[in-house]
């Protein structure tokens, strides 16, 4: 094996740290935290004045009194969460688990020694990375079986968790670009000098080279999470009974009135914005934090 | 190449012939050949490009070549069966940037190869880590960080690190290179140390009279052959080639 590929190869043109893109911190790869959190603090407040007086504006035009919309929402605000927005936070997390750990492996991949391995993980990364979601999410809805075999016992899939596997494919490829822009953010040196000292390449991968990425990793990986908790509502397209969809049944059942559009979207909205505002807001210190150290 | 006698110390520890190396198009070594005995000494010196770097890094594998043999101990280097991390083990590199590992600190580093690569015992890795540490004079530094040490103080913990897997052969490559004037002097003098403890030194070095000093032999290079050599004395006072002549020139 020639020594030229022998690493990764962005860092044969220089061995000088500050010469080498952080590509796992970069601007863009928090555009979303850092909008997220560039917002003011008086947002999420105003987007619930803005929910609550909604109903004086459409009370001039309909049959609905303010009195009537607001208890109509906070008589459904119970389900809407612990039924809803809870799968939504569920899926979110499971998604993040998966995905993690099969974008470490697949951005391990990405540099492999080995040329197929890296064309077989370039491949994977650039269809899920490309893909839309919801096609990716139809695709594993309708491949996967809605039961499963496990030593005897059938052990039925909901579909919430073929919904999980299905955002897991984007996050992993996603994922996967985090962990190989980090790892090539380390400097050759660290390699030739784990490798004078007699590591294998496994070693230094894990016990050298991962350990210093780690922190810089965290920042790009919150903003995914961040990103795929605000795309969960898209497997209410395919019938799992999350917020949005349960949103919608609610209001089949107050009949279906446009007055009601707003205030309940709107909080689904703002139950989002609650949510993901803070992770931006952590995202972008962590960012600030670990750009100084290293 | 197939040399089945065992390696004994009175044949050279390092033998390379005839090395010839390329990147692409671009040949960096056009066979290179000496020999080093245990115990020895050696500077390579020479302007810059030409291929001193590269020349070390091939002795421990950190690069391979396309043609000629380097043996270490009796052994080749250039062989596709070659046990590399085998080889690592008896030959320590020091790097002219440090290459300390940023997230442990100094005594961590000097102790990781032995606990991981060689699998030894914490409590004997630790006490020969101290002792290490002290004998580059490194003594109360061993929980810093390498981002909280000076340049020569990293460099030394370097060199402590790379001590620590008991090599038989040490490889400097410009190592003073990155470091301020005041603390070159303190990582020389480590080396000297070293060097008169016998262990068997190749460096790489643009310190004149640091090689004058403490080499055994010199070997000055240029555009990727080795133009002239000799003891210190007839290389410094006494060079014969234009090419020489021109480069001591210049830089004393
Ligand atoms: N990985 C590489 N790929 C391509 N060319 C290389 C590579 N490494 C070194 N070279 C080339 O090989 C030649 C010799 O490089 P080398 O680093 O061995 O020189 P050197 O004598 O150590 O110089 P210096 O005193 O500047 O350190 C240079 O022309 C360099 O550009
Ligand atoms: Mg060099």
């Amino acid at each position: 094996m020639s020594d030229i590929a022998k690493f990764p190869p962005r860092e044969r043109h220089s061995d000088l740290a500050v010469l080498l893109p952080l590509s796992a911190s970069a601007p863009d790869a928090l555009g979303l935290s850092r909008w997220l959190a560039s917002m003011p603090g008086w947002v999420l407040p105003a987007l619930t004045t803005v929910l609550v007086f909604w109903p004086v504006y459409a009370m001039a035009q309909s049959t609905f009194t303010t009195e009537r919309l607001l208890s109509t929402l906070l008589k459904w605000m119970p389900l809407l969460v612990t039924k809803g927005f809870v799968l939504n936070i569920l899926i979110s997390f499971l998604t993040m688990v998966f995905g993690t750990i099969a974008g470490i492996f697949l951005g391990l991949g990405r540099v492999s020694h080995s040329r197929f391995v890296r064309l077989v993980s370039w491949l994977m990364v650039q269809l899920f990375r490309n893909s839309p979601w919801l096609v990716l999410l139809f695709v594993v809805m309708l491949s996967l079986p809605f039961e499963i075999r496990i030593a005897g016992t059938i052990v039925p899939v909901p579909d919430w968790m073929k919904a999980v596997f299905g955002l897991s494919l984007p996050v992993m490829a996603n994922i996967a670009e985090i962990v190989r822009g980090a790892i090539r953010s380390v400097p050759s040196g660290q390699w030739e000098a784990a490798e004078s000292l007699a590591f294998s390449r496994t070693q230094t991968l894990w016990q050298i080279i991962l350990p210093q990425c780690f922190k810089r990793m965290i920042p790009p990986w919150m903003n995914w999470y961040a990103i795929m908790t605000m795309a969960t509502p898209l497997v209410s397209l395919l019938g799992v009974t999350e917020i949005i969809t349960l949103t919608r049944q609610a209001m089949e059942a107050e009949g279906n009135h446009p007055s009601l559009l707003v205030p309940f979207y709107g909080f689904a909205l703002i139950i989002f914005f609650a949510y993901c505002y803070p992770i931006a807001r952590l995202t972008m210190s962590l960012e600030k934090r670990f750009a100084v150290k290293l | 190449m197939s040399d089945n006698s065992p390696w004994t110390a009175d044949q050279p520890i390092v033998s390379i012939k005839n090395v010839r190396k390329s990147y692409g198009e671009f040949e960096v070594l056009k066979g290179v050949s000496f020999d080093i005995m245990k115990g020895d000494v050696i500077c390579i010196i020479g302007p810059s490009g030409s291929g001193k770097s590269t020349l070390i890094r091939c002795i421990n594998a950190l690069a391979d070549i396309q043609d000629g043999s380097i043996k270490v101990e009796g052994q080749e280097v250039h062989d596709a069966k070659l046990d590399k991390l085998a080889l690592r083990r008896k030959v320590g590199m020091v790097f002219q940037q440090y290459n300390l590992f940023p997230h442990k600190t100094a005594l961590q580093n000097v102790m990781m190869a032995p606990l991981k690569v060689l699998g030894q015992q914490k409590k004997d890795v630790e006490m020969r880590a101290r002792a290490l540490l002290k004998k580059v004079r490194l003594e109360g530094k061993e929980n810093a960080y390498p981002g909280e040490l000076s340049g020569g103080q990293q460099q030394r913990v370097a060199i402590a690190r790379s001590l620590a897997m008991q090599p038989d052969v040490m490889l400097f490559d410009e190592v003073t290179a990155a470091l301020d004037p005041e603390t070159v002097k303190e990582v020389l003098i480590t080396i000297k140390e070293l060097a008169a403890d016998g262990m068997t030194c190749i460096l790489v070095t643009h310190e004149m009279s640091f090689a004058r000093e403490v080499a055994d032999h010199i070997y000055f290079t240029d555009r990727g052959v080795i133009v002239e050599h000799g003891p210190p004395s007839t290389f410094f006072d006494n060079a014969q080639d234009p090419r020489t002549k021109a480069f001591l020139g210049q830089i004393l």
